[in-house]
């Protein structure tokens, strides 16, 4: 019979959380930005198909990186939670925060169970608001920490070195143009030093919560054409609400 | 119900595990009590509620027009003058209901949910037919209620993007769904009358503005012979419900819109009162 050998808490949770972020660091990043009409996400994402972005409910969105089944998990989770609270209650009663918390506490309950591995997984949670006083992003690490973060936020492996290069560049009032080729340039940027990038949109996986949207769900996919012309610095894409591209499915 | 977050108020085993992009679904496997036809009532009884009455639908080039009056009534009493009973469904399609307006209201509260549910996880839309039997799975979960007296028979009409044209389902209570391919349908209590004054009116190539107002034309016939379907109220100022739903997506005409229609046809029956006519041969 094998001997049980002791491992002090401290660093059984150290060992898990280097575990998650190492999984983390493997993946590409994740930009949240604000800009004027709302939140945009960029990541950066060859599949057409397998989201990093995506909608949870009318005003909230969810962008993950990481281990691909973990986040999807975890994305299904807060569409049936959000679906049926604004179900049992009301559309309104639907929030972030409240949403922010459950996958906190999913998260952290993970993390801490010895039965199970921790969740290789950031996301961000995200919701617009009137104005842009009342935008509301969270980000949550895998021992399933909260943090309430402001204007722009990265998650992934390069979080750092983009996040500090976003953090001195962007202000508010942004326009969507401009803020997502400042999510790009961040994005392309090559964390030890060398020449950036050139990103094309087909690699790009782009979305806002627009507040401006007449619709009640403010998510919108930014895809195809309506993509290239705004990357190229065409602000009067912005303006564009098609139908025909850029729907809330694609 | 809230979501069942006790404990750790972490997502329950429900919330992660691997299913069905049916909203249905789960709510059948996690919170039945939230399932409208899950409420059976004693034998025998029956409860006096509300009914909805006429909803029209016509099929117009380019798309599909679906209208409603605004009256409720319980027995001979008018419950409310201005309940609505056409909704949208997603983007291109809507429903209108007749039947027990309690359960139809939150039938189709449950329906809206379930397209919106699917569109979200499968990141695509339910094709069309796919919607219109998603709409025949909650009727027939219904029906126990039904066989009570409270059934709920909906009209779905859309747009459907595959085909590029305008599609109208009618349904029975006991889900029975079948297309209606004369290009208008009606269904209530004055749907008799409706379909009558659509089957004399309508006619292949219509454009949108002529598809709404041959629906406020079957609805205003409606309201003449059926006394639980109301005409249009010009003191009070309540037109009934007209939408157009077209490759841009749904549309619910405004007030003033509606008005219009009811109005000019309203200073026309005060000459024709039995409405327009149809030539003979």
């Amino acid at each position: 019979m094998s001997t049980p050998f002791y491992v002090s808490p401290q660093q059984a949770m150290a060992d898990r959380a280097e575990y998650a972020r190492k999984g983390i660091a493997r993946g590409r990043s994740v930009v949240v930005l604000t800009y004027a009409d709302g939140i945009v996400f960029v990541a950066e994402n060859t599949s057409r198909a397998l989201h990093k972005v995506s909608e949870i409910y009318d005003k909230i969105a969810f962008a993950a990186v990481g281990r691909y089944n973990e986040f999807e998990n975890l994305r299904i989770g807060g569409v049936r939670y959000a679906d049926l609270r604004g179900y049992s209650y009301d559309r309104a009663d639907v929030t972030a925060r409240g949403l922010a918390n459950v996958y906190a506490q999913t998260l952290g309950t993970i993390f801490s169970s010895v039965g199970e591995k921790p969740y290789e997984v950031e996301l961000i949670v995200a919701e617009v608001g009137r104005t842009d006083a009342d935008d509301q992003i969270y980000r949550l690490t895998p021992d399933g920490s909260v943090v309430d973060e402001k204007n722009a936020v990265v998650v992934g492996g390069n979080a750092d070195s983009i996040g500090s290069y976003l953090g001195q560049r962007h202000r508010a009032g942004l326009s969507l143009a401009e803020a997502l080729k400042l999510a790009v340039d961040g994005l392309a940027r090559d964390p030890n030093g060398g020449s950036p990038r050139t990103m094309t949109p087909e690699q790009l996986e782009v979305a806002v919560l627009d507040r401006k949207r007449p619709q009640q769900r403010k998510f919108k996919r930014i895809l195809g054409g309506q993509l290239a012309r705004l990357l190229s610095g065409d602000e009067s894409a912005a303006a564009e609400d098609g139908n025909d591209e850029g729907a809330d499915t694609e | 119900m809230e979501a069942n977050l006790s404990g750790t108020g972490r997502l329950p085993a429900a919330f992660l595990t691997p299913g069905s992009s049916s909203f249905l679904d789960f709510l059948d496997s996690h919170a039945p009590q939230l399932l409208p036809g899950r409420r059976p009532l004693p034998e025998g009884m029956t409860v006096e509620a509300p009914h909805g009455t006429t909803i029209v639908s016509a099929v117009f080039d380019g798309g599909v027009v679906l209208a409603g009056d605004r009256r409720a009534t319980m027995g001979n009493v008018i419950a409310q003058r201005d309940i609505e009973k056409v909704f949208p469904a997603d983007e291109y399609s809507a429903v209108g209901i007749a039947g027990t307006a309690g359960l139809a209201v939150e039938m189709v509260r449950l329906f809206q949910l379930e397209l919106e549910h699917y569109e979200k996880i499968e990141g695509t839309v339910l094709s069309f037919e796919g919607k219109a039997n998603r709409l025949t799975t909650m009727i027939r979960s219904n029906l126990a209620m039904a066989m009570q007296g409270l059934a709920v028979v909906p009209v779905f009409a859309g747009y459907d993007l595959d085909l590029g044209r305008g599609r109208i389902f009618t349904y029975d209570v006991t889900g029975g769904r079948s297309e209606e391919r004369a290009g208008f349908a009606a269904t209530g209590s004055g749907s008799v009358f409706a379909r009558g004054s659509m089957k004399k009116l309508y006619r292949d190539g219509l454009t949108g503005e002529q598809a709404a107002t041959l629906a406020v034309q079957a609805l205003y016939d409606a309201a003449d012979d059926d006394s639980a379907t109301g005409g249009p109220d010009l003191a009070r100022k309540i037109f009934p419900i007209v939408t157009l739903i077209t490759e841009d997506g749904f549309r619910r005409l405004t007030e003033d819109e509606v008005s219009e229609i009811a109005v000019s046809i309203t200073d026309q029956r005060r000459e024709h009162p039995n409405g327009p006519q149809a030539p003979l041969l």
